[in-house]
């Protein structure tokens, strides 16, 4: 039994069957993705207003790093322009150029994941601090003489925590204030810890945005990652089928190549929204 | 290409199968029943297990209808084991405890939905019926399929596991409303909740898997001449209901993720600022939205409403045409229906709201669309009523389940109208009258066009009929049973019963109304004996594997369609040669014709 139109189109519909697949499976995508964005604005329009400190601002989208997000979104426009050249290449036959390109795409791919982490230890080490006089800070923390580091639950730090680990004082680097001159001081103050109201890192249960940009840049990293590790399959270990079968095999790098750009595409999305507006 | 497959002609096919069968080899158990990508297999696998979940929600439906007539009294029978595997906490002594009742409340609708009715509607039917009416050797991606009914299991085995995790199922209801669904068992990391919202969500991948494989399968693979006006009802409805499902669970499925935050990250996605739980504020940044929560499910919720009606109404097209011996009346308003029920579903889902604080304008928008809605429904419930006029039907078990069907599915939609103008439905929000309502759509609705379903293709999956005069038992009882049941719901709504209590409405109604709390141990009692009316079919469907009145033809009931040019049951790859088909679905009773019915593949 051969199922029909697996590498060759169905004449009426002008398709082969994992491209209409495929199709399906991005509008189901959208579907997610358009959810997360609608609850992104829902979420922002129903903030409370004034929360943050410093700058009073019910949504702190502005503590995110604009050239550094500006930066990552190159980095995955080239990979989509590298993952139509590959798939160019195998139609004009050339599959060491196929193969270059296709390395090129997946070192976008991690790079993009690397620059991402980079961004991510950066919020988990960084916090909001208040203190019961009403004085409000964000900086960076310093407990026992170590500064908490990234994706280690031991090492993030609150009030509850710091109160049953019987720590009595702590020393905090606060960041420039903006607004009032941008004068940095580099100097750690000391803060005993029962003059503080709320001590929280820039994690997802501190605040609605984190929580927001963390749950929608994670579930993108997951698509990236997924993705990466596809079209890696394709290049190296799959890529036995170019000599069996290479009509299917270009078939599948276009396929994989338009989750990519779907890929590519949520982020372009995902950029201005979270970083820009 | 002349394959007439006639009465006559196609008892060959069943011998044949075997030796026309080229690429046929021994393929072990596992690889046969556990790990097959064959389409028929996936569907009966599919069948099965959502035929014993349907089965075990009704068994929870039992226990809660137990405490709901006696409320306080120890269940007969399954007290003691309750007791013995859930713990004191949930019965102790064989009574039914309030969280215990909430547990079986939440996971009796979510296992009814969710593992029971699609799988079976979507996953079953749609698996075996529809590559064999459109002329298909099998789904478009086979292992995407197997995969699909893979996840659906886990899925399953995840939520009936989470009975078993410190503390209990998931227990704030189906709709999992939140904040409720967070601060239910606040500060457990891993509570019945969490295990529903990680079972939720293999279950979104499979329907995923499903829909994606079922679309493309319709649109790539119909045999030659198979255009799309001479596709069966059947497989129309198939078409319209996966893309329900390919669009509308997503947003769950995002909805999914953010209450997982909630629970296991401490996030606010749903928890409002300054929410006190036990009169303590709730150690949360706040900040969330409950009604985003309301608006993500129930985007899922309205479409899913029609991926339960959509198929059953398909199957009940193919019995009532092939029955009647009449073509379909209005076989093309039917498809344009059924796709005016795919957009308009999407747009509908916010009056399950009206009592939020949304805003009149808005509950205005979605009172107006929920009214546009019920126009296709109708249309096609009407098509269906015409087509058996001057009809010579035939009364078998399935025609008579299908039959069935019409009517208590028009009650069941009827009593929807006032639910859908915001007005009425501020009084009748939350009360036994919305229950009544939707187990009349599903209940003697969907299940009976399922049921319908299952005696029609019977034959055509194992070879041997199911027995008539069981059959003839079964529908009966159950179409009395499940009308003593549902229908003095109504009654209780009125009277302004809450769906939602432990005692039944003893609370509010052993002074003022006793009546309204006796129509519980009715009910119960009707429950008990639907119950009972069962057993003659759980007999029928296994015994008759094996003692059941052996097929002689491969089309026993004079159909159209191509599912019936099979052999019996059909082999691997389905179809002994690519099926090329002539004429239109529903060619019964041809003035002229030689016979009473043209199959689909007859040359003209």
């Amino acid at each position: 039994m051969e199922i029909p139109y697996t590498d060759k189109a169905r004449p009426d519909t002008g398709l082969y069957n994992a491209k209409v697949g495929l199709w399906l499976f991005l509008a189901s995508e959208i579907m997610l993705f358009g959810a997360l964005f609608s609850s992104y604005i829902m979420l922002r329009v129903g903030a409370d207003e004034g929360v943050w400190p410093a700058v009073k601002l019910a949504w702190p989208h502005h503590l995110l790093n604009v050239p550094i997000g500006t930066f990552n979104t190159a980095v995955l426009i080239t990979s989509s322009v590298t993952v139509v050249m590959a798939w160019a290449s195998l139609k004009m036959n050339n599959f060491k150029r196929f193969r270059m390109f296709m390395v090129i795409t997946i070192l976008c791919a991690f790079a993009f994941l690397g620059i991402k982490s980079y961004e991510y230890n950066e919020k988990f080490t960084h916090y909001e601090l208040r203190l019961k006089d009403g004085k409000a800070l964000t900086g960076h923390l310093e407990v026992n003489g170590k500064h908490p580091g990234f994706w280690s639950p031991s090492d993030l730090w609150n009030l509850p925590r710091l109160t049953s680990s019987n720590v009595t004082e702590v020393k905090f680097v606060a960041d420039p204030m903006e607004g009032h001159g941008g004068h940095a001081s580099h100097e750690a103050l000391t803060v005993k810890v029962d003059e503080i109201s709320h001590l929280d890192a820039f994690i997802p249960r501190n605040h609605t945005f984190f929580a927001i940009y963390f749950t929608i840049t994670a579930l993108h990293g997951l698509h990236v990652l997924g993705g990466a590790l596809v079209l890696a399959y394709f290049t190296f270990p799959g890529a036995g089928m170019w000599k069996t079968n290479p009509e299917q095999f270009t078939n599948r790098i276009e396929v994989g190549g338009l989750f990519w750009h779907f890929v590519d595409l949520v982020w372009i999305f995902l950029f201005p929204v979270v970083y820009l507006l | 290409m002349a394959q007439t497959t006639t009465s006559k002609s196609g008892a060959h096919g069943v011998h044949a199968a075997h030796e026309a069968h080229h690429d046929h080899h021994e393929l072990g158990f596992m690889s046969k029943y556990i790990f097959s990508s064959d389409h028929k297999v996936i569907g009966i696998q599919y069948g099965i297990t959502a035929l014993i979940f349907l089965l075990f929600g009704f068994f929870l439906v039992g226990c809660m209808r137990w405490q709901l007539a006696y409320p306080g009294r120890a269940i007969p029978l399954l007290g003691g084991l309750l007791e013995t595997f859930l713990g004191k906490d949930m019965a102790a002594g064989g009574i039914m405890q309030g969280d215990l009742y909430n547990a079986f409340g939440a996971m009796h609708g979510t296992i009814m939905v969710f593992l029971a009715i699609v799988p079976l509607a979507f996953g079953a039917f749609g698996n075996f019926v529809t590559p064999l009416q459109i002329g298909a050797p099998d789904m478009a991606f086979p292992r995407l399929n197997m995969a699909s009914y893979h996840f659906y299991f886990f899925g399953g085995v995840v939520m009936l596991a989470s009975f078993f995790i410190p503390g209990g199922a998931a227990r704030s209801g189906w709709t999992s409303y939140s904040p409720l669904a967070t601060t239910a068992q606040f500060g457990q990391a891993f509570n019945g909740q969490t295990a529903w919202l990680i079972g939720m969500v293999l279950l979104i991948t499979s329907s995923l898997l499903g829909a994606v494989n079922f679309i493309t399968t319709i649109i790539q693979l119909r045999t030659k001449g198979m255009s799309w006006m001479r596709m069966p009802f059947f497989v129309w409805a198939q078409f319209v209901t996966a893309f329900l499902l390919l669009l509308a669970f997503p947003p769950l499925e995002a909805a999914g993720i953010l209450q997982l935050m909630d629970n296991v990250f401490h996030t606010s996605f749903f928890l409002p600022t300054g929410l006190v739980v036990n009169g303590a504020q709730l150690p949360v940044s706040g900040g969330g939205s409950p009604l985003l929560w309301q608006h993500l499910f129930w985007f899922l919720g309205h479409p899913e409403v029609y991926v339960l009606i959509l198929p059953a109404m398909g199957i009940v097209s193919e019995v009532i045409a092939n029955n009647t011996r009449k073509p379909l009346w209005g076989y093309k308003s039917m498809v344009y229906s059924s796709i005016c029920i795919g957009f308009l579903s999407f747009i509908v889902w916010a009056h399950h709201m009206y009592l939020t604080g949304m805003g009149t304008k808005i509950s205005t928008f979605f009172q107006t669309t929920t009214m546009m809605i019920s126009i296709p429904s109708v249309t096609i419930l009407t098509a269906l009523f015409i087509s058996l006029w001057g009809g010579s039907i035939r009364f078998n078990t399935a025609s008579l389940f299908a039959l069935a069907f019409l009517p208590m599915f028009g009650i069941g939609g009827l009593t929807g109208l006032p639910l859908g103008f915001n007005a009425s439905d501020i009084y009748l929000h939350d009360s036994y009258y919305v229950i009544g309502h939707f187990h009349y759509v599903v209940a003697p609705g969907t299940i009976f066009g399922l049921l319908a379903g299952i005696y029609f293709w019977y034959p055509k999956a194992t070879g041997r009929f199911l027995n008539e005069t069981l059959g003839k038992i079964h529908f009966w009882g159950s179409l009395v049973c499940m009308n003593l049941v549902f229908a003095p719901m109504f009654i209780q709504g009125f009277k302004g019963m809450s769906r939602r209590l432990y005692d039944g409405g003893a609370t509010y109604f052993l002074e003022t109304d006793p009546t309204a709390l006796k129509l519980n141990i009715y009910i119960t009692h009707s429950a008990i004996a639907l119950g009972v009316f069962q057993l003659p079919f759980i007999w029928n469907f296994f015994a008759s594997l094996f003692v059941g009145r052996k097929v002689t033809n491969d089309n026993p009931w004079d159909a159209t369609t191509l599912d019936w040019a099979t052999p019996t049951p059909p082999p691997h790859g389905n179809f002994l040669r690519e099926p090329v088909v002539y004429r239109g679905p529903y060619e019964y009773s041809v003035p002229g014709a030689a016979k009473d019915f043209t199959p689909q593949n007859q040359p003209t």
